[in-house]
């Protein structure tokens, strides 16, 4: 099996097995006052500590939740909250185009139905939100703006957005500023502190930490109304029992990932290159998407080192997936609908890629688990798959409609 | 063989599938999103390529341990189905839906994209039975004449035929359900869907009306000319039908009234007494012929001109290219618009011998 969809979720971490397991056969409320809560508060307070160590935030910015989408939602929805209540004027949320539905549609949801007036953040062609287009949509009115959300590297063409230089824009006028920095923990070097950003998505099953689990790091001064309510186990942010086995496993998920980045990042973005330059030696003609990943964003690789992210001219990415996934080689058209119908992506399309080759377009995404025999695999197989898929692609166009091409 | 077959989430489609894999075949499934608004679950006994339904099939492919997709077909689906049933009836024409889905969907646009992706077949939950006899294509009705689709599938050339599968062809529907309930299948009491998937409301007048607008006409006595009353469009109308006409007064001899004809251009609905239903000779264009042989001659037949029942014994003929039917038994209604599909009896399934487009009446 070629398994070339990390960015989907990639394989748990030894080290995360074990801290899983150990814990596992152990029980315990975080919340409880006797010797079994105090030991189970114990192994999650020293998993917040290397977590909050591990990203140059301090203990208290961690809050523990459900995952990815679990602290988008808090941060969009909990911050937008706290900020119209300290001032009703505060409506406006920025929102970069190319975000995950996790924020996009949170933002979306907030617009329809708490009274926010949602901006679209335009994209460059490389899908990178400029500080000048953030400054002017602030410029528009900087004390109406609740919040702005842009991610850190985004998950289908692995751009990298210059997170200090938002969050810095942000910060001359007060305005709290989130990023979803799933795809970016463990593949740059993410400093919570340094990087001047309010509120920072992170994911568990994304570093090789079990699924399910996630955290929001969120500064001490950052005000957020609850989403959901009950024990206020978390700083009165987050309720609900802690899971403390996937805790403890993501904190060593994400020790390891952060200790082994330097590494592995320079590893993956060789084993990348090589595979773009397999790719396009088979097919001249498949476009990369994305940033080039040539420059330097505040000081680290322009993108994701593990990702990237093709179209090929005249094929469809289901009848593409469908072919590679026949002969062992996994990967994403980028994106998924509940129904599991291929939309075109709204990030190519905020890109400026037509909805066409939206379509034929796959996402190739490197791991801690990727060899050189994987990339050969996929120079192997990408050929004839695409001249397959093309020639399904020239039979879906219509045929003539006349009654005699209907005939035998 | 490699086969794709296509499984709407239903029970047919499930046992199809796994009779496919059971022989040996190389299966991988597909379930086609055709509702351009898939967002829906299902409410009542029946909806349109709901979410749920994507999910029954997708189920059904874990347990067969197959690997399995959702095919956009929306776009296509919309253009060649939908909207040509709505042109169809606005024409004063009564389209077949399923028949359309067959021809230019399931073996047009599926089958050319599954052929060009290396498969060799698709494979349908269809009750109809299908053999190749000397290298040619041989298409009967079903084992279970309460579910026989050889009528929605007589619309298939010999080329799309030849790469079709009906693992149903020779099962009754219960026996069907049985096996579904044996192979562990969570769809095997799925109710039976019998409305038209896209409009799963069954109100197909008020689907028409909203696409197409009130067109106001005459509903004309057909032997006196009188005008007996007004009606929103011809596209609420059949050939045959007797219900929700909208006349006040009975006809003079008290004899119930139906549909006659459908004149689009004047928005006159032609109405009269049953026996002025009655059909001599039916036209139809454009003719198939699912073996590949054209008709010979004038040839005995059994005529069918709708999905359900309207069969009669007939002469037919291929004269200039379009196929000339004469029932020598009592047929009506018969509706310009929908298939007439010509079977020659035979005890082990009678054959399709072909089908055409009804284009008139006489």
């Amino acid at each position: 099996m070629t398994y070339l969809d990390h960015a989907a979720t990639t394989p748990i971490l030894p080290e995360a097995v074990a801290a899983l397991t150990g814990a596992l056969s152990t029980y315990g409320n975080a919340s409880s006052l006797h010797s079994s809560g105090r030991r189970a508060r114990r192994a999650v307070e020293e998993a917040r500590e290397s977590i909050a160590d591990a990203l140059g935030a301090r203990p208290s910015e961690v809050i523990f939740t459900s995952g990815g989408t679990e602290s988008d939602n808090l941060a969009v929805k909990g911050i937008y909250w706290a900020r119209r209540a300290e001032d009703p004027a505060r409506v406006r949320l920025l929102v970069s185009e190319t975000e995950h539905h996790a924020v996009l549609d949170a933002a979306h949801w907030l617009a329809e139905h708490h009274g926010a007036r949602l901006t679209l953040l335009e994209v460059d062609d490389f899908g990178r939100v400029h500080e000048d287009t953030l400054r002017a949509a602030i410029a528009e009115n900087p004390d109406d703006v609740a919040l702005v959300s842009v991610m850190w590297a985004n998950n289908e063409v692995g751009t990298v957005n210059p997170v200090r230089e938002l969050a810095g824009t942000c910060a001359k006028h007060g305005i709290p500023f989130h990023t979803d920095a799933v795809q970016a923990v463990g593949a740059l070097p993410v400093h919570f502190g340094a990087s001047g950003a309010s509120a920072l998505t992170l994911s568990g099953h994304k570093v090789g930490g079990p699924y399910g689990v996630g955290a929001l790091l969120l500064s001490r001064d950052v005000a957020c109304t609850p989403v959901s309510h009950g024990g206020g186990q978390e700083r009165d942010v987050r309720s609900g029992t802690l899971d403390v086995p996937g805790i403890v496993a993501m904190a060593a998920a994400v020790r390891v990932a952060t200790e082994q980045r330097e590494e592995r990042a320079a590893r993956l973005a060789a084993l990348r290159d090589d595979l773009v330059r397999a790719v396009r030696a088979v097919l001249p003609e498949a476009v990369l998407n994305g940033d080039p990943g040539e420059s330097l964003v505040d000081g680290a690789p322009s993108r994701l080192p593990g990702n990237a992210h093709f179209t090929f001219p005249g094929c469809e990415g289901d009848s593409l997936l469908m072919l590679l996934d026949a002969k062992g080689i996994e990967c994403s058209t980028g994106s998924a609908c509940t129904a599991g119908v291929a939309q075109p992506s709204h990030v190519l399309l905020a890109m400026g890629i037509e909805p066409a080759p939206a379509r034929g377009s796959l996402r190739f995404s490197l791991g801690h688990t990727s060899t050189a025999a994987d990339v050969r695999a996929l120079a192997e197989a990408i050929g004839p798959v695409v001249e397959r898929a093309r020639n399904a692609g020239l039979a879906g166009l219509r045929r003539g409609t006349s009654p005699a091409a209907a005939e035998v | 063989m490699r086969v794709l077959a296509a499984m709407s989430g239903g029970v047919d489609s499930a046992v199809a599938a796994a009779r496919a894999v059971e022989a040996g075949h190389d299966v991988v499934g597909v379930h086609l999103a055709l509702s351009a608004k898939p967002g829906t679950l299902r409410t009542g006994s029946r909806g349109c390529c709901t979410v749920e339904d994507a999910h029954d099939a997708r189920r059904v492919a874990d347990l067969l341990n197959i690997p399995f997709y959702v095919w956009d077909f929306a776009e296509r689906f919309t253009e060649d189905v939908v909207e040509d049933f709505v042109a169809e009836y606005a024409a004063g024409r009564t389209p077949n839906p399923c028949l359309k889905c067959n021809e230019r969907i399931k073996f047009e646009a599926l089958l050319d994209k599954a052929i060009a992706l290396g498969f060799d077949a698709v494979c349908t939950g269809h009750y109809a039975r299908l053999a190749l006899v000397d290298g040619k294509p041989e298409l009967r009705r079903s084992a279970d004449l309460a579910k026989d689709q050889s009528y929605v599938l007589a619309s298939l050339t010999a080329d799309q035929l030849a790469r079709a599968m009906f693992p149903l062809g020779d099962s009754v529907k219960a026996d069907v359900r049985v096996e579904a309930t044996e192979r562990g299948l969570a769809v095997a009491e799925k109710p039976d869907s019998y409305d038209i998937c896209f409009i799963p409301d069954g109100d197909t007048r008020k689907f028409l009306t909203a696409k197409l607008g009130a067109r106001p006409g005459h509903l004309v006595d057909d032997e006196t000319g009188a005008v007996l009353g007004v009606h929103a469009g011809v596209h609420g109308f059949t050939v045959g039908q007797r219900h929700g006409l909208g006349i006040d007064t009975p006809a003079p001899d008290g004899k119930p009234r139906y549909v006659l004809s459908l004149e689009p251009v004047n928005g006159n609905v032609r109405v009269g007494s049953a026996d002025r239903l009655a059909v001599s000779e039916i036209v139809a264009s454009r003719p198939i012929w699912p073996s590949g042989t054209p008709l010979a001659g004038t040839v005995d037949c059994v005529a069918q001109v709708r999905a359900h029942g309207g069969t009669s014994d007939a002469q037919a003929s291929l004269v200039d290219g379009q196929l000339l039917v004469r029932p020598t038994g009592d047929l009506r209604g018969v509706a310009p618009g929908q298939a007439v599909v010509l079977y020659r009896p035979d005890p082990a399934g009678d054959v399709v011998l072909g089908s055409g487009m009804i284009s008139a009446t006489r």
